[in-house]
């Protein structure tokens, strides 16, 4: 018996979210008393492959082919699911991302496995096996007993911390014959958002509203963004108008993101935003109104116009990185 | 080609939830129930695509698994556009036996673009479109921002983590979808509201099977601490609490 967790790649790197799989797999699989396997898939040098073992994997098993440099989910879990029989894993773990959420239901079905999705601590119980995670969009939360062998979860992003050790994993690379029939997505096209700080990889996110007034008024929140290496995001009436661009809606209807610091500003707190934002460590709000529903998931708030607050903000940040 | 809707029936994205029998049903007093926003948007999208002729959509059908009490949701859905609707007679208890069931009448009537949405409102599961696919031995794409057929090709833009594909899928296909897939829900005219009454619903039994998960029980969030307020003419102090006290900058 294992743990198996899916640690995806880009470009031949891992990503803090990874660390927080392996480390969240290899803890369940302490309690389990067994051991964990991080399954890579694609190019990864040994070197990166093997930071995976610093967080608690047993082994690492690296599978490549050509056919796999195209995410197709049947081909995916095709993969996954024969190493997850080869292995004798009882639980898989992948991230709740796009990736492991389009994975993660097919290898239910192929596996008669139960899937709970973006759960956010370990099982309170093993036996029964019952996981916690957010349902209502944050409103409220489940417990839900998964009734089969096998089990498959997907965590919550920043919802488990890194646990570094000095542990050392084996590397193994298994030749795999992959089933070409099954591959039928075809790629004509890929953009890659570079050179930014994606909004639901970063610690730190400062995000605008309607309250901004205007699309012209954008700079000092992203001079606040930049000084503190955050992200910028935005409500979803901010990008429809096209003051932002798409991929900055934040919220039930756009991106769900869980950062360490969530600046909220000129936002009203409308439930559907919140849903968004509310597994954030910590929520600033500033905003002209005291009575704005914001400040009731707000940690600090500031009463004021954003146009006057932002410039002082960005100075004190300034004053203090300096030192 | 023929377009499938799986829509799920969800409580109004503003409730105020609540629970009752000990926290293991929710209190369904009061609640307004809706299409869950994501399938709102597919069904629009595809209606739109039946709109052009050239894209050769026949018929768009919505499909959902629940009790009769859900059918004003289906006729809303009807209202909107849809053509026709099957509602399979069950309880929705969990996403992998909401997936069997859709499965199984799918099977038996074959549709060629299946849409779901990236998630229920209510259960925020992601998982029902994957599973059916995986039922159907369909190929599926998930994070589906836009889909349009060219010359028969369809043709999906889809959300990777750090970016966007373009991809092409051969029918039959399931496409999960999320933000994108249509600008606006479509809303419905007095006339759709009036021939949505004699539209057909098709009503079929439930296969059974075992529950693969079951909600034990919901707990609400730990309240917010309360706000503290810092003085707009003095944010140096809120970038020292940041830094010594929440620790997070
Ligand atoms: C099904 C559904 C899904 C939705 N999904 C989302 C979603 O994913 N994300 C999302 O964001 N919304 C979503 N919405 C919309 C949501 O209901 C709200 O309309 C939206 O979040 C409000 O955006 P806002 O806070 O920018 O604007 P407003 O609600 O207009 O708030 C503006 C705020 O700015 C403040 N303000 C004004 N002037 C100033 C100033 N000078 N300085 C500081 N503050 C100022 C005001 O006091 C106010 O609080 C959804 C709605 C529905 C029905
Ligand atoms: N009871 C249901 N009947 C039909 N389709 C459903 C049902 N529940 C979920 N779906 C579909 O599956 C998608 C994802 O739901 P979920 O896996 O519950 O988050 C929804 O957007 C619907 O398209």
């Amino acid at each position: 018996m294992s743990v198996l967790v899916f640690t995806e790649n880009w470009d031949g790197k891992f990503k803090k979210l990874s660390f927080e799989i392996v480390s969240y797999a290899s803890k369940l699989a302490e309690k389990l008393g067994t051991f964990s396997i991080a399954l890579s898939i694609g190019n990864v040098e040994k070197t990166e492959l093997e930071r995976l073992g610093k967080y608690g994997a047993g082994k690492v098993i690296n599978v490549s082919d050509n056919l796999l440099n195209i995410l197709d989910n049947q081909v995916y879990s095709s993969v996954i699911a024969q190493i997850v029989k080869k292995e004798d894993a009882k639980v898989i773990i992948l991230a709740c991302n796009n990736t492991g959420k389009a994975i993660a239901p097919r290898l239910s079905v192929k596996l008669k496995a139960g899937a709970a999705s973006c759960v956010s601590k370990l099982p309170d119980s093993i036996d029964p096996f019952i996981v916690f995670k957010k349902v209502h969009s944050g409103n409220a939360f489940a417990n839900i007993r998964i009734n089969t062998d096998i089990k498959i979860l997907t965590l919550a992003q920043n919802s488990f911390e890194l646990i570094e050790s000095e542990n050392h994993a084996t590397i193994e690379n298994l030749p795999f014959q992959i089933d070409a029939t099954l591959l039928k997505t075809q790629v004509k096209e890929v953009q890659k958002l570079t050179g930014k700080i994606l909004l639901t990889d970063a610690d730190i996110v400062v995000s605008g509203g309607r309250g901004m007034k205007s699309p012209d008024n954008w700079a000092p929140l992203i001079e606040l963004a930049d000084l503190l290496g955050a992200a910028t995001a935005c409500t979803r009436p901010v990008s429809d108008e096209g003051w932002r661009p798409h991929e900055e809606h934040t919220g039930q209807t756009g991106k769900i993101i869980a950062p360490n610091l969530y600046f909220a500003i000129g936002i009203s707190g409308s439930t559907q935003h919140i849903a968004g934002v509310s597994s954030s460590k910590c929520i600033v709000a500033i905003n002209i109104d005291k009575d704005a529903p914001v400040f009731e998931v707000a940690r600090y708030g500031i009463v004021g116009d954003a146009m006057k607050v932002l410039p002082r903000l960005v100075e004190a940040v300034k004053e203090i990185k300096n030192k | 080609m023929k377009i499938l809707v799986c829509i799920s029936n969800v409580p109004d994205t503003t409730t105020k939830v609540k629970f009752v029998d000990d926290f293991k049903r929710l209190d369904t007093t009061g609640i307004q129930w809706i299409i869950n926003p994501w399938d709102e948007l597919s069904l629009t999208r595809a209606l739109e695509l039946k709109d052009n002729p050239s894209n050769g959509i026949q018929c768009v059908t919505i499909a959902h698994v629940g009790l009769i009490t859900t059918e004003p949701t289906i006729r809303k859905g009807l209202a909107i556009g849809a053509d026709d609707a099957i509602r399979i007679n069950t309880e929705p208890s969990d996403a992998n036996f909401v997936a069997a069931q859709l499965a199984e009448v799918i099977k038996a009537n074959p549709y060629d673009i299946i849409l779901c949405g990236i998630e229920s409102s209510d259960y925020n599961g992601s998982n029902v479109g994957g599973m059916l696919a995986e039922y159907l031995e369909y190929p599926s794409v998930s994070a589906v921002s836009e889909l349009r057929i060219e010359n028969g090709q369809v043709i999906i833009n889809r959300e990777i983590d750090g970016g966007k594909e373009v991809v092409t899928i051969p029918v039959p296909f399931v496409a999960i979808v999320q933000k994108g897939i249509a600008r606006e829900p479509r809303i419905a005219s007095m006339r759709g509201i009036m021939t949505a009454r004699t539209k057909p619903i098709k009503v079929s039994e439930p296969i059974t099977l075992d529950l693969f998960t079951e909600v034990v029980n919901f707990e609400m969030p730990k309240p917010h601490p309360t706000c503290k307020f810092i003085d707009p003419e003095n944010p140096k102090l809120l970038v020292e609490l940041l830094q010594n006290e929440a620790k997070v900058i």
